[in-house]
């Protein structure tokens, strides 16, 4: 049997998406930039996706950019706001717990002469709001945080933080990193006071290699890619057409049966929690079963290495993500779990497991077998 | 400028009556190098010279790299040919090259002809007399030096004239396939492809085993060591890599052993078992990279425990060399980036926290005896479940 637990990481495309794939390289091929029938045609695709993206979270589809994915969108929303904004202030607010893609950047942005805060996360996961708060200036440009962890599944209060960033400084801008949860929360930017938005087509059983970056109506910022000034000058580059009509439908698709996925995957992770409490020195990491997103789970079996655990588990046909990698010198443990005060054992032994809503019962009842039998041989070898 | 390289080889001339074979095997060795370089060469033998041609247009920078590969090349030099057409022609073909290699650069040179076609109307040190001259004439920026020159000009009078004046260093050695071949002990670490490049370089042919302790280690840990064993075959030629899976071996001795022996017992398993394939494809030695004290299990007391396991001669070319000059060996060879790649340290747990230093043989032993009853199996699955893997660069 086999069991495909690390969700989080990508989706099996839906076979919608790879019909539509198929169609716009074999039939409809054109260019949408071409003047002929050929590039009308295929234009058709960009305009059909970005409305469809554009109402799942009620917002206008002038406002939807394309991207090659979560990454790139991530890294224009931070340049490009930092760029266009440089002159009103260089204060930039983030968390400690971002993925590389936020963290990266910012750091490059830092040795550029920003100054950028790192919220701390609370045990589960989540930032003191009075934090941020404080640490709004009226320097302050772009305030960054995640909605939905990558590692651990905290579900940060994207409302509340928004509404606190515009009654502190109405012009910060604020961008959030939704790759883990667009398609899978109720996301609406002008509500949520969201100016930036970045999420990723392969989390959401959509193509590889294509995202899209909101960008709300007034928010100032650069293009970062110039060229033939495709997508109004803003992204240029030949557009991507079999991923974004992948994307379109995938994000079509995963908005019309929001609930049955949502409800799937919380029993998914009620039945792994419920069996996981059953076994010895195992510590679940994050937010409560109910808070947390219901498709991620981090948990330390102490005394396995992670990546031991990973591979026993992937010669029994189940594939899950080791939380922090190899490391038995010096190197650094997973940024995440080291802000919420994991402890070393704890971090050595992480496994991620991250369903999708087509995970089912008898993968998890599977994987439970397969965790209680292996792991007291595992436990047997540990360094003495 | 350049359509022939001439290929210096050092130890080759001394080899007497068998220096046809080294020639034969370096001739080989250049064209394999060459097959992936833009261009057509021709490699040929003449003379007691070896010669590569080339037609037409041909990735200079590309072709001497890929040369700098092969074991026995000493030196290769960028080579332009003249006809014969007398001495005026010479003459000035020499001032053209002179100029066109080295401009307006402030050097010493000094001409060296050497005439194997005695009929040539110049002798030798008339040839060296008169073209320096005219050098002189032509480029104010030369003088002459015949001590010490920057520039060592080469006039060769054959059937035609040859001018070279540059000498780029090769790796030097023998050709591999000259001197038997060994089996390499390789880890996913810097010194084990270090160490099988420095034998290989005296004409040794390599294949190597691996020790493969899923799920402690992973694919990716496989994947490194096929990875480096490509890189070093890019010298040493195709590698057959024997992918050992290791663990229930490493298990028992986990469980019944003495953990600060753990070490080197599980060492003295893996040279039994490289012994046994070095013997299978006829290889007469093992290669491994230790140095002395690098690690506990490299220490000269553990060095004897583990040498005691095995029968046939075991090489260890870093034996005497420091961490930082093995590194530097694998920079220049090109394996260290692939080297630290962090995949392979997951196989700690059967690391001691304090493994013995000066362990003693007869100790060792006695603990082994402890494996006695199932030791003979697991070895003989460990043998037989063996994936040989056929690498080449």
């Amino acid at each position: 049997m086999e069991a495909y637990l690390d969700n989080s990481a990508t989706t099996r495309c839906y076979e919608e998406v790879r019909d539509i794939v198929v169609k716009t390289m074999m039939e409809d091929f054109g260019n949408p930039s071409s003047m002929h029938l050929k590039g009308v045609e295929t234009e058709q695709y960009l305009k059909r996706s970005a409305a469809a993206i554009a109402k799942t979270m009620r917002v206008q589809e002038k406002d939807i950019y394309f991207t090659s994915g979560g990454t790139e969108s991530n890294n224009w929303a931070l340049y490009g706001t930092a760029m266009a904004n440089k002159r009103r202030g260089t204060h930039i607010i983030t968390t400690q717990i971002e993925h590389a893609a936020i963290g990266a950047p910012l750091a490059a942005l830092e040795e550029q002469g920003f100054t950028v805060t790192r919220l701390g996360v609370q045990k589960d996961g989540c930032i003191r709001l009075e934090e941020l708060e404080e640490a709004i200036t009226p320097e302050t440009i772009l305030v960054s945080i995640m909605y939905v962890n990558n590692e651990i599944g905290t579900v940060e209060p994207i409302q509340q933080i928004g509404e606190l960033i515009k009654k502190k400084n109405p012009n910060t801008l604020f961008h959030v990193d939704a790759i883990q949860a667009y398609g899978k929360y109720r996301i609406y930017p002008k509500r949520m006071k969201i100016d930036l938005l970045s999420a990723s087509g392969h989390k959401i059983h959509g193509p590889k290699g294509v995202g899209f970056l909101y960008i709300g109506d007034k928010v100032k910022i650069n293009p970062m890619i110039l060229g033939g000034g495709q997508q109004k000058g803003m992204r240029s580059g030949t557009d991507n057409v079999p991923g974004v009509a992948g994307l379109g439908v995938a994000a079509e698709l995963m908005y019309s049966h929001l609930d049955e996925n949502l409800e799937q995957m919380r029993k998914a992770k009620h039945q792994l929690l419920s069996g996981l409490s059953e076994l010895e020195d195992v510590v679940i990491h994050g937010q409560s079963e109910e808070e947390g997103a219901p498709y991620i789970v981090n948990a330390s079996f102490l005394g396995i290495r992670s990546e031991v655990l990973l591979h026993t588990l992937e010669d029994r046909g189940i594939f899950v993500s080791a939380g922090s990698a190899c490391s038995s010198h010096k190197r650094a443990g997973s940024a995440t779990l080291t802000a919420i005060g994991c402890s070393r054992p704890e971090m050595e032994s992480s496994v991620r497991f991250s369903f999708a809503e087509t995970t089912t019962e008898e993968e998890i009842a599977y994987t439970l077998q397969v965790l209680r039998e292996v792991i007291p041989a595992l436990r047997k070898y540990t360094r003495r | 400028m350049f359509q022939t390289f001439l290929i210096k080889y050092a130890e080759i001339g001394i080899k007497g009556k068998n220096r046809f074979l080294f020639e034969d095997a370096l001739v080989r060795h250049i064209v394999r190098a060459l097959k992936k370089v833009d261009g057509t060469f021709k490699v040929t033998k003449e003379m007691g010279r070896i010669y590569v041609n080339t037609e037409g247009d041909f990735d200079y920078e590309g072709a001497i790299e890929a040369m700098k590969t092969v074991f026995g090349i000493a030196g290769i030099c960028p080579v332009k040919i003249l006809k014969d057409e007398g001495f005026e022609a010479l003459s000035a073909a020499v001032v053209d090259y002179m100029k066109s290699m080295y401009g307006d650069e402030k050097k010493t040179f000094k001409v060296a002809a050497r005439r194997a076609n005695k009929k040539y109307p110049l002798d030798t040190m008339e040839l060296n007399m008169e073209l320096g001259g005219d050098i002189l004439d032509a480029c104010p920026n030369l003088t002459v030096d015949v001590h010490n020159p920057d520039i060592y000009l080469t006039v060769e009078v054959r059937d035609k004239i040859y001018l070279y004046s540059e000498i780029i260093p090769g790796p030097g050695g023998m050709p591999v396939g000259t001197n038997g071949s060994a089996m390499l002990l390789l880890s996913g670490g810097i010194d084990s492809p270090v160490a099988g490049y420095m034998i290989s370089k005296r004409g040794v042919s390599i294949d190597a085993v691996y020790f493969h302790a899923p799920p402690y280690t992973s694919e990716r840990a496989k994947q490194k060591v096929v990875d480096l064993a490509r890189e070093i075959a890019v010298y040493t030629g195709p590698i057959r890599l024997h992918v050992v899976n290791f663990t229930d071996i490493q298990l028992a001795i986990y469980e019944k052993c003495p953990h600060e022996e753990l070490t080197i017992i599980m060492r003295r398993y893996m040279m039994k078992i490289a012994q046994h394939f070095a013997e299978k494809t006829g290889a007469l030695s093992l290669i491994t990279g230790e140095s002395i004290g690098q690690v506990a299990s490299q220490t000269m007391h553990s060095l004897y425990c583990t040498d005691a396991a095995c029968t046939i001669p075991v090489f260890r070319p870093l034996i005497g060399m420091d961490k930082q000059e093995i590194v530097d060996i694998s920079e220049k060879i090109g394996t260290y980036e692939t080297s630290i790649l962090p995949f392979e340290d997951c196989c700690t747990i059967f690391v001691a926290k304090h493994p013995v230093t000066k362990p003693v043989l007869k100790t060792i032993e006695r603990s082994e005896r402890k494996l006695d009853d199932v030791i003979d199996d697991l070895m003989k699955t460990a043998l037989e479940t063996t994936e040989v893997i056929y690498v080449e660069a």
